[in-house]
């Protein structure tokens, strides 16, 4: 990879929050901290949208339901380890959980395997019609939740305690810190690998022109589906993280607010940009705090500024940075 | 259950309905015509229940606030179409559903800025509330029993609009083939304006008719918006006769999914778990309605090609 200015950016957003969490640490300033978890989260939620967004052009409005559900296998396993019972107990025993370890591999694999079951119908349509069938499973599983007595229903699931990582006391703001940022790298590089095989050069081509991908032997559905499937199982990941976060899951995380904030982050940073969903979320949470600061109606002057983001500024935020050449989706 | 109660219900499901049709019909034009993805819809549904509210606690004259909302929620769209959307119809999806986001922040917050947290309620005039009992002895509210006229009448007269009048004639132009129509001669700009302003002020009247039976309050668009997405999609973009059957459609099954599935439930089940089970599914219902409906036409059931 040559040193381009978009690299240098990348590589400045990425050490600076590092670098920021760890300011926040010295300066002993446990909610900044937990800001930049906050961001850390919800640009690999970012990031999971972007591969199917951005450079598959599967404008999905429905990833709050891999981030719900990520979020809900965290808290229901939780919620079982602590009560002392049993998730299921037919065909085998499942006992509930409270390590890491074990929560993601669920949680990725049962949101790959939901954004598995939604891709199969969704994807037989497309343009706005794809954009609302998947907003629609969202909304199914979001009312689901909130009308399902189990786990908490419209009130939520809290889990008290962060789950465990071994070696680590995830309490600590700054070792959570830690644990969502390697998981951030890690999914940075994941996508870097995935955009850059064949089977991104694929998905990319299908984005672009599905008839001549076809002519050269690739199916585009299942070029799509697969696409689609890896970046619900990384958004899910994004969501157990987040419930450990808040120590508490709620029906919220289904809501298509939770779609729409996410795709804000990855449109905000740069639609198709590897570092897009982090520079997106970096600034949205950044801004959201700055802005709350100053005054109880904050969200009309972030209303006005993401306006003049999207009215002004082709490209998002990297595309700025980087003078403007505006990636087209 | 008994007979009446499942002719109230499906009376609330049309009034339902064709509340939805007034919401459904601006949204399926507008994304007809402009192509434009406008989440901003619910704000003006907003905007025309607090001008009704507003207006009506002014001047104690329901009948001018219900004019008010017309005017207000038009008039918002008109600005909001020349300040901001009319930048939006050659940008992708994407950025639309961006800026319209963003719109809502703006609404949203303007609103809670001149009118507080706390909902307003409105009261109907005398002479509309109460109920009439129908024939075989149902009594039923009579406000209800006006909304369900009210929007067929709108309904019929937009069916009339777009398909006999000369507005209508280049609107349905503008659907098919936009380029065609300003080589025409005709003002495609003028044009989007009023499609614009005429589904706002739709959008604003059934703000403030919704508004009259529930609470007019912050955040009461976006529910609605989102069910109005569902319908245009069940019918299949840009066609208001699919708006129309998709409102009813979405309407009473949602109004009797609720009625019946734990009745129905209920009858192998014991009563607690029965609602359960059966008023989680009936909120799903209608998604479930739609994501058939696409998975065997993928656009709608009036839909010509996305």
């Amino acid at each position: 990879m040559t040193l381009t200015r978009e690299t240098a950016i990348n590589a400045v957003l990425f050490v600076g929050l590092l670098i920021a969490a760890l300011i926040a640490y010295l300066l002993d300033e446990p909610f900044i901290i937990t800001m930049a978890t906050k961001v850390a989260i919800f640009s690999i939620a970012g990031i999971g949208l972007n591969l199917a967004l951005g450079y598959g052009g599967l404008v999905s409005f429905g990833h709050a339901a891999f981030f719900g559900f990520g979020g809900y296998v965290a808290g229901i396993l939780a919620n079982h380890a602590l009560n002392n019972t049993l998730v299921f107990s037919w065909p085998i025993e499942m006992a509930g959980t409270n390590s890491m370890l074990m929560i993601w591999p669920v949680a990725i694999f049962l949101s790959a395997l939901v954004a598995l079951l939604i891709g199969v119908l969704s994807l037989r349509t497309s343009g706005v019609y794809f954009i609302m069938i998947t907003l629609a499973f969202a909304q199914m599983i979001y009312y689901f939740a909130i009308s399902w007595p189990a786990y908490g229903g419209e009130d939520g699931l809290p889990t008290y305690i962060r789950n465990s990582f071994p070696g680590l006391n995830t309490l600590n703001p700054i070792e959570f810190f830690l644990i969502c940022f390697v998981w951030l790298g890690v999914s940075l590089m994941l996508c870097s690998a995935i955009v850059h095989s064949r089977f991104g050069l694929a998905l990319q081509g299908t984005r672009q022109n599905e008839q001549r991908v076809t002519s050269v032997g690739i199916d585009p559905f299942r070029v799509k589906l697969v696409a689609f499937v890896i970046s619900g199982g990384i958004t899910g990941l994004a969501g157990t993280l987040y419930t450990d976060l808040n120590r508490f899951v709620s029906p919220s995380v289904f809501s298509w607010q939770t779609s729409g904030e996410i795709m804000v982050f990855v449109i905000l940073g740069g639609v198709a940009r590897l570092f897009g969903p982090l520079a997106g979320a970096a600034l949205f949470i950044t801004m959201e705090f700055t802005l709350g600061g100053m005054t109880e109606h904050w969200q009309l002057w972030l209303g006005l500024l993401l306006l003049f983001v999207v009215l002004y500024t082709p490209g998002g935020l990297i595309g700025v940075l980087t003078s403007g050449r505006g990636k087209d989706v | 259950m008994t007979f009446t109660l499942l002719i109230e219900q499906i009376l609330n499901g049309l009034q339902f309905g064709v509340m939805l049709f007034l919401m459904a019909s601006g949204l399926t034009l507008v994304f007809g015509v402009m192509g434009l993805i406008n989440l901003a819809h619910g704000s003006l549904y907003m905007v025309g229940a607090f001008a009704c509210a507003a207006v009506a606690t002014a001047t104690g004259s329901y009948w001018l606030g219900l004019a008010a909302s017309l005017v207000f929620a038009a008039l918002a769209g008109v600005l909001v179409e020349l300040a901001i959307i009319r930048k939006l119809y050659t940008r992708g999806h994407l950025d639309q559903v961006l800026a319209t986001f963003a719109l809502i922040l703006v609404f949203s917050e303007g609103t809670r800025w001149l009118f507080g947290s706390f909902p307003l309620y409105l009261n109907v005039p005398e002479i509309l509330s109460g109920a009439v009992v129908l024939p075989g002895g149902i009594q039923y509210s009579l406000f209800r029993l006006l909304i369900i006229a009210v929007g067929f009448a709108i309904a019929g007269g937009l069916l009339a609009l777009i398909h006999k009048t000369r507005i209508g004639i280049q609107i349905r132009a503008g659907e098919s083939d936009r380029e065609m129509i300003s080589a025409l001669g005709v003002d495609i700009n003028k044009l989007y304006t009023i499609v614009f302003a005429l589904g706002a002020a739709l959008a604003g009247f059934a703000g403030a008719l919704v508004g009259s039976i529930q609470s007019v309050q912050v955040g009461m668009g976006e529910p609605v918006l989102i069910l109005a997405f569902v319908v245009i999609v069940i019918g299949g973009i840009g066609s208001i006769k699919g708006a129309l059957v998709g409102s009813i459609l979405v309407g009473v099954v949602d109004t009797l999914g609720r009625f019946l599935l734990p009745i129905l439930f209920g009858a192998f089940m014991d009563p607690s778990s029965a609602t359960a089970v059966g008023s989680a599914l009936a909120s799903m219902l209608i998604y479930m309605v739609m994501a058939g409906v696409l998975f065997f036409r993928p656009t709608g059931l009036f839909g010509l090609n996305a």
